[in-house]
C-alpha cells in the first residue's frame, strides 16, 4: 500500500506545481514587473524589500515583484533568460557584465527613458561604465573602492604615518611601512589575490596604467608600460623580495585572509568596501581596526571600479514604467539605504552627501573621500577581456606573484598572448 | 582464506580514514552551522561550537524561503527518480535482451549523449519549454530531469537486467506468460535493487542539480534548494557562512533520510534477488 500512496502523492504534488506561473505583463489593467535583484547580505535584501513594498503600497498600478538572482549565475542566467524572452523587466547587474548583453540588444537603451534629475544625479564618468557605443544600457547606482583594512593597534605601536584621503601613501612608502611591520613570522600585508587581475588592473590606474590601449581606429591593444608595472613589481617585491606579504595569501579569497587579521597574522589586508562588514560581524571584541585609503601614484588615488547598475530588458512591454521605479529606487535617500545595506557607496552626488556616509565610524568617511576618485575600470569596455583574463592574465600574474616567472614573461604573456586573443574579437 | 591480525587491522585502519574523509565536510558544516560570526572569524577554530548559537538558522529562515525550497526539491527529485525508473525499466530490458544491431546502436547513442555539455542545450531547452508552458514549474523541472538522468539510468538498469538468467523468463513464457506479465512478475522483482540503485541515482542527480532550476524557475517559491543556497553568497564569492552551512545543514537532512529509507530496499531487494535466483 505504502508506494501506491507515495505514488499519489508525488503525482498529485507535481500536478499542484505545474498549475501557476507566468502572469507577468498586464492583467485588468495591472501592469506586474520583474525586479531581479542580486542584493544578499541581510541588511541589503531587506533594505530592497522594503523599496518594493513602498512603490506598491504607493503605485496600485504599476506592481513590482521581486526576484532574488544570484552573483555567481547571474550570466548565463539572463543570458537564457534573454534568448527565451523571459527575461525580467528589471535587470540588477554589474557594469562589467553588460557589454555582451547590451551589444547583443537584450537591453533597451536608456537615454530616452530616464528623467533628467537622475541623469544629472550620477557623475558622467559613472555613466561612462553603463555606456556602450552611443547607448546607456544601465544606470549605475553602488561602487565598491578597495581600500586597506588595518590593525590599528599595530600601526600606532609601530609608530608609523597614518595615511589619510588628502596624504595617502605613495606605492614606495606603502612597501616600505610593510617592510618595517614584518617579522617573526608576521606580514605587514595579505594580499587576497584570488582574483589578481582586476585588483592590479583597478588599483594601477593610480600610477598611470591602463594596460589597454583604444587606438584611432578604435580597436583596443594591451601595453605593459613602466606605468603599468608600478602595481604588479610593488606586489611582486613585497611577497618575493622584502617577505612582507604573506605567500600563502596570494591565492585565497578575501574572506580567507580576516582569522590570520584578526588573529595577528598581518597588519594589514587590502580589501573590498564591503568587506567592512564581515570585519564588524566578526572581529573579536576589542579588535580596534581602521579603512585606510589604497596608495597612490602620479595619479593620485584613481582607481577602476565596476559599479552595480540596474537595467531594463529591452524585451519589456513596460520599459516606461521600469524606468519610473528605477528613479524611485534611486532617489537619492533610497540610494543611501542601499548604500548601507550593501556596506558600499552610492554614484548618485546628492547620496553621497548624506552624513550617515561620512561619519567615522567603521570607515564611512574614508571611502566617502576616495568616491571622486574613482574612474570605470581599465576593463570595463573592452570585448574579449573574460577571456584574455582567464586564459592569459590570471595565470600570468598569479605565476608572477608567487615568484615562478620575472617580469619579461609577465610582459610577453600580458601582451603578445592577450593581443592575440583581442584581435579574434575585433576582426 | 585467512586473514591475519596486521592485515585486518589494516583494513580498519584505512576504512576508518575513509570514514574521517567522507565526513569531515559534513561534521565541519554542522559545526559552522552552530557558530557564532566572531567564531567564524578566529585563526584557531574549534570543532565544538564555544557559543552555539541558532541565530544562523534563525537568519537563513528570515532571509530566504527555505521550507519551500526544501519541499520543492524534493518534490522535483523524487518525482524524476520515479518517472525515470518507469520508463527506464522496460527500455532496459529491451535494450539487455533483444541482442539486434537497433539495441547496440540505441546503447552506444546512450552512452555519447553523456557527453553533451549542458550549457549547449539550455538554450533550445528553454525554448521548447517555454512554447509547452513548462517554463516556472515543477512539472517542467521534472521533465528536464527525467530526459537528464534517463540515459545513464538505462545504461545502469540494462547491467543489471543481463544479471537476470533468461532462463527464468523462459520458463514463464513456457507457463504461458506474456511478455508485460513476465517483466512485471518475473523479471522486475529480481531487478528491485538495480531499480532501487537507479532510483537513487535519478534523486540525487535532481537533488543536486542547480543550472537547469536556477534558469528554468523564476518565482521564489517555485526556486530548488540548491538555487536558494546561492543567495547566500556574494559577488566575488564573497558568502555569508553562517547561515549558508545553516540552510546547507538542513538541506542534508531530507537526503539523508531518503537514503536511508532506500537503503534497507536495497539489501532487501538483493537478499530478495539472492533467493530467487
Amino acid at each position: 500500500m505504502r508506494p501506491k500512496w507515495i505514488l499519489v502523492l508525488v503525482v498529485g504534488l507535481l500536478l499542484a506545481g505545474c498549475t501557476g506561473g507566468g502572469g507577468y505583463g498586464s492583467a485588468g489593467g495591472r501592469i506586474t514587473l520583474r525586479f531581479q535583484s542580486l542584493a544578499w547580505q541581510e541588511e541589503s535584501v531587506t533594505a530592497n524589500k522594503e523599496l518594493v513594498k513602498e512603490w506598491n503600497a504607493t503605485h496600485p498600478h504599476v506592481k513590482v515583484d521581486y526576484v532574488q538572482g544570484s552573483w555567481d549565475s547571474v550570466h548565463d542566467q539572463l543570458l537564457t533568460s534573454f534568448e527565451g524572452g523571459e527575461a525580467p523587466d528589471i535587470i540588477h547587474d554589474a557594469s562589467d557584465d553588460l557589454a555582451d548583453f547590451a551589444y547583443g540588444g537584450y537591453l533597451a537603451d536608456l537615454r530616452d527613458l530616464l528623467p533628467a534629475r537622475l541623469k544629472s544625479g550620477i557623475a558622467q564618468r559613472s555613466w561612462e561604465t553603463a555606456t556602450f557605443g552611443d547607448g546607456i544600457y544601465g544606470v549605475p547606482f553602488l561602487q565598491e573602492p578597495r581600500v586597506i583594512v588595518a590593525n590599528a593597534t599595530w600601526l600606532k605601536k609601530a609608530a608609523v604615518r597614518i595615511p589619510t584621503a588628502e596624504h595617502p601613501w605613495s606605492w614606495p612608502e606603502f612597501r616600505d611601512i610593510t617592510r618595517r611591520l614584518s617579522g617573526d613570522g608576521k606580514y605587514g600585508v595579505a594580499w587576497p589575490l584570488k582574483e589578481p587581475v582586476s585588483a592590479t588592473l583597478n588599483l594601477s590606474l593610480s600610477a598611470g596604467g591602463e594596460l589597454f590601449h583604444r587606438g584611432a581606429d578604435g580597436k583596443v591593444a594591451v601595453r605593459f608600460d613602466a606605468a603599468d608595472q608600478v602595481v604588479p613589481r610593488t606586489i611582486h617585491d613585497q611577497a618575493d623580495v622584502d617577505h612582507s606579504a604573506s605567500p600563502t595569501t596570494l591565492g585565497s579569497g578575501g574572506s580567507d585572509t580576516l582569522p590570520g587579521f584578526f588573529g595577528g597574522k598581518y597588519a594589514m589586508v587590502p580589501l573590498g568596501f564591503s568587506y567592512r562588514q564581515q570585519i564588524v560581524q566578526q572581529a573579536p571584541k576589542g579588535f580596534d581596526w581602521q579603512v585606510l585609503p589604497a596608495p597612490a601614484g602620479v595619479d593620485g588615488l584613481a582607481q577602476g571600479v565596476s559599479p552595480q547598475t540596474l537595467s531594463i530588458a529591452a524585451d519589456s512591454p513596460h520599459k516606461k514604467e521600469a524606468a519610473a521605479f528605477i528613479d524611485f529606487l534611486l532617489r537619492p535617500e533610497n540610494m543611501v539605504r542601499l548604500a548601507l545595506g550593501d556596506w558600499m557607496l552610492p554614484t548618485g552626488t546628492e547620496a553621497l552627501k548624506d552624513p550617515a556616509l561620512h561619519t567615522a565610524k567603521d570607515g564611512w568617511a574614508t571611502g566617502a573621500a576616495l568616491a571622486p576618485h574613482l574612474r570605470p575600470a581599465p576593463a570595463q569596455s573592452v570585448r574579449g577581456y573574460p577571456e584574455w583574463k582567464d586564459k592569459v592574465a590570471t595565470p600570468a600574474f598569479q605565476e608572477y606573484y608567487s615568484g615562478a616567472i620575472g617580469l619579461a614573461e609577465l610582459r610577453k604573456r600580458l601582451v603578445r598572448d592577450g593581443n592575440l586573443v583581442l584581435a579574434r574579437y575585433q576582426r | 582464506m585467512r586473514t591475519s591480525t596486521g592485515a585486518r587491522a589494516g583494513q580498519y585502519v584505512a576504512l576508518l580514514a575513509y570514514l574521517v574523509f567522507l565526513g569531515f565536510p559534513f561534521l565541519w558544516l554542522i559545526s559552522t552551522a552552530f557558530k557564532s560570526p566572531r567564531e567564524l572569524g578566529t585563526l584557531h577554530p574549534t570543532w565544538i561550537p564555544r557559543h552555539p548559537t541558532f541565530a544562523n538558522f534563525r537568519q537563513a529562515f528570515d532571509e530566504q524561503p527555505l521550507p519551500h525550497a526544501v519541499l520543492n526539491s524534493l518534490l522535483a527529485a523524487l518525482g524524476a527518480a520515479l518517472i525515470a525508473v518507469v520508463i527506464a525499466t522496460p527500455m532496459a530490458w529491451v535494450m539487455a535482451r533483444r541482442r539486434t544491431l537497433l539495441a547496440r546502436a540505441a546503447t552506444g547513442w546512450v552512452v555519447v549523449s553523456q557527453a553533451f555539455p549542458f550549457v549547449l542545450v539550455i538554450i533550445p531547452l528553454f525554448l521548447v519549454l517555454k512554447n509547452l508552458r513548462l517554463i516556472d514549474s515543477l512539472a517542467g523541472l521534472v521533465l528536464v530531469y527525467v530526459v537528464r538522468s534517463l540515459p545513464f539510468a538505462l545504461w545502469m538498469l540494462a547491467g543489471y537486467v543481463r544479471a537476470v538468467p533468461a532462463e527464468l523468463e523462459e520458463a514463464a513464457a513456457v507457463d504461458g506468460a506474456g511478455k508485460l506479465r513476465t517483466l512485471v512478475s518475473v523479471t522486475a522483482p529480481l531487478l528491485a535493487p538495480g531499480i532501487v540503485a537507479t532510483a537513487l541515482f535519478a534523486f540525487v542527480t535532481a537533488w543536486n542539480e542547480f543550472f537547469f532550476a536556477l534558469v528554468l524557475l523564476k518565482t521564489p517559491e517555485k526556486q530548488t534548494l540548491p538555487v536558494v543556497l546561492t543567495h547566500f553568497i556574494g559577488a566575488e564569492g564573497v558568502a555569508d557562512l553562517g547561515p549558508l552551512a545553516a540552510a546547507a545543514f538542513l538541506a542534508t537532512l531530507p537526503s539523508l533520510v531518503v537514503f536511508a529509507l532506500i537503503q534497507r530496499r536495497i539489501t532487501g531487494g538483493m537478499l530478495t534477488g539472492a533467493v530467487k535466483s
